[in-house]
């Protein structure tokens, strides 16, 4: 059962008691989620004082997606991928679920491409951020927008 | 548990750069659920993906609870020398599991 | 359906048509789609990608269980059944299946445990469990590619016809029939999601939303709680007998275990 499906049952039945107790009160079940700015702030331990760069990253994230649970995602950066010349690492971040670290991924001139896939999870309609990491020490960012539905009927596991 | 399914061409031509599709069976407990009675159930994630090829590091993922439960991963490394490719991941709890491939590569 | 005060030969013509035609309202076999049809791209890749595929975790699983002795009979299945992709082919294309000792139609997981207490004198397999899902889920792939043949024994028709009527009787708080989203409104919206027609062809299947590999019972278990109705037990011959019903209407179309679904 996904956090949703708990935290709409935890509300349903929440409101149906202070219904019968003739109240009314909004409870707050959802986790702490990450702000733009936390996830800022998980940015900037990756990148340090440095300057980040638009481009270079690509993101292929599905506009829309029917579950959360599961989100197809590739990352790739252009780049010769030698020993003088490659992709460090590559980080992603979301800026709407409970923390906003998703992944690093590390890679050397072994790796022959800087590019991965992976599945993620996304809380809410949220945007995904990837930021790579140069063997010259530069770092470039993309990101993307994803909308995320929820599932429609409740269920128990 | 069948703990991993590694796909990857069992032979390559050297210089080739080999795709790799690895899965493992983790439930990624993220920590920010609740049971029914409203008790948080604690976070148990896999941490840490490596693989080597021929003993040599050649990718690494540092996971958290974003990542899906059952992790997916895919990337390449370049196909170098005939030998063993050994994918290890690590997690909490104890989280240990190892598997290892053999590849040709002319 | 019959109107009341017809004549008997009337009666009979009518019962007759109702009996072979499946009832108002079935998809015919050309507009039978299956629940892949209606999922994402990204969804159907996953299925389509046997290294992509989280499910076949299960199955790699239930082929190593296949080769365990169990039980005080120290067998294996493969004792008895041999290599699985000979022996169990077709096995999951026709279950649920008559079972002449119990005098009525079991699934695939009855069945398993069925050999483990009999054949293996071993304790049955707990439903939903990580090993019952496996070794379902590794005889399923066998019939992967077939078509689904379930309900063509004459001796399952009485079960047969109680899923059916199932099906189309409204329950729950929320007063609804399968029949009402998955034969009248299949293809349409119910919230973010596609109604799919509801055809079992895919099971036992990793949902998203589980997280998980989970059998049949387990989805009608959840349909019934989604329209607030008390769902029957794990096993419970109601499940087992929708579940047949749900099997021969999806008659003919091919079975994808293990399959994946939002």
């Amino acid at each position: 059962m996904n956090e949703n499906a708990s935290r709409r049952q935890f509300l349903l039945a929440a409101g149906g008691a202070a219904a019968a107790l003739g109240l009314t009160s909004v409870l707050h079940v959802r986790p702490a989620s990450a702000t733009p700015a936390a996830m800022q702030d998980a940015v900037s331990k990756v990148v340090g004082a440095a300057r980040v760069g638009t481009g270079r990253v690509k993101l292929d994230l599905p506009p829309l997606v029917e579950n959360g649970n599961a989100v197809p995602i590739t990352v790739s950066v252009e780049s010769p991928m030698t020993p003088a010349d490659h992709v460090r690492a590559i980080h992603l971040f979301t800026e709407k679920n409970p923390q906003p670290e998703v992944v690093s991924f590390r890679f050397g001139p072994r790796a022959g491409r800087a590019s991965v896939a992976t599945r993620i999870r996304l809380a809410d309609t949220q945007t995904v951020l990837a930021i790579c990491e140069m063997s010259d020490g530069s770092f470039w960012s993309g990101d993307a927008a994803v909308v995320v539905t929820l599932a429609a009927c409740l269920e128990d596991p | 548990m069948a703990s991993a399914l590694i796909n990857l061409p069992q032979r390559a031509r050297r210089g080739e750069f080999i795709e790799v599709k690895t899965l493992v069976s983790h439930p990624m407990e993220t920590g920010y659920r609740r049971s029914q009675l409203g008790v948080p159930i604690p976070q148990d994630i896999i941490r840490l993906f490596i693989c080597t090829y021929n003993g040599e590091e050649v990718f690494r993922a540092e996971l958290h609870p974003a990542i899906a439960a059952n992790p997916f991963i895919v990337f390449s490394t370049v196909a170098t020398a005939s030998g063993t490719l050994e994918f290890h991941w690590t997690g909490d709890n104890g989280f240990s599991v190892t598997e290892s491939v053999a590849i040709t590569v002319d | 359906m019959l109107r009341p005060g017809a004549g008997l030969g009337a009666l009979a013509a009518a019962a007759l048509a109702v009996a072979a035609s499946a009832s108002a309202g079935d998809i015919p076999l050309p507009e039978r789609r299956s629940g892949y049809d209606f999922t994402s791209r990204e969804t159907r890749a996953m299925q389509d990608d046997d290294g992509a595929n989280p499910g076949l975790l299960w199955v790699l699983e239930g082929e190593g269980l296949w080769k365990n002795k169990a039980g005080s009979a120290a067998r294996s299945c493969a004792d008895c059944h041999g290599d699985a992709r000979a022996s169990m082919k077709g096995v999951a294309a026709r279950h649920p299946s008559f079972d002449a000792a119990l005098g009525r139609p079991v699934d695939l997981e009855q069945r398993i445990n069925a050999c483990r207490l009999n054949q293996q004198k071993a304790p049955a397999l707990a439903w939903e469990s990580r090993e019952l899902l496996a070794l379902t889920a590794y005889v399923a792939r066998q019939s992967r590619g077939l078509p689904v043949e379930a309900g063509a024994d004459p001796r399952a028709q009485p079960f047969l016809d109680a899923g059916r009527a199932a099906f189309h009787r409204r329950q729950g708080q929320l007063n609804l029939a399968c029949s009402q989203c998955h034969d009248d409104n299949w293809g349409r919206r119910l919230a973010g999601n596609v109604i799919p027609q509801a055809h079992p062809t895919g099971y036992p299947l990793y949902r998203l939303e589980w997280q998980s590999l989970g059998s049949l019972q387990r989805r009608l278990r959840n349909c019934l709680v989604g329209i607030r109705a008390e769902p029957y037990d794990y096993g419970a011959a109601e499940l087992v007998d929708l579940e047949l019903f749900l099997m021969w209407r999806a008659r003919g179309m091919t079975i994808e275990a293990p399959a994946v679904r939002p």
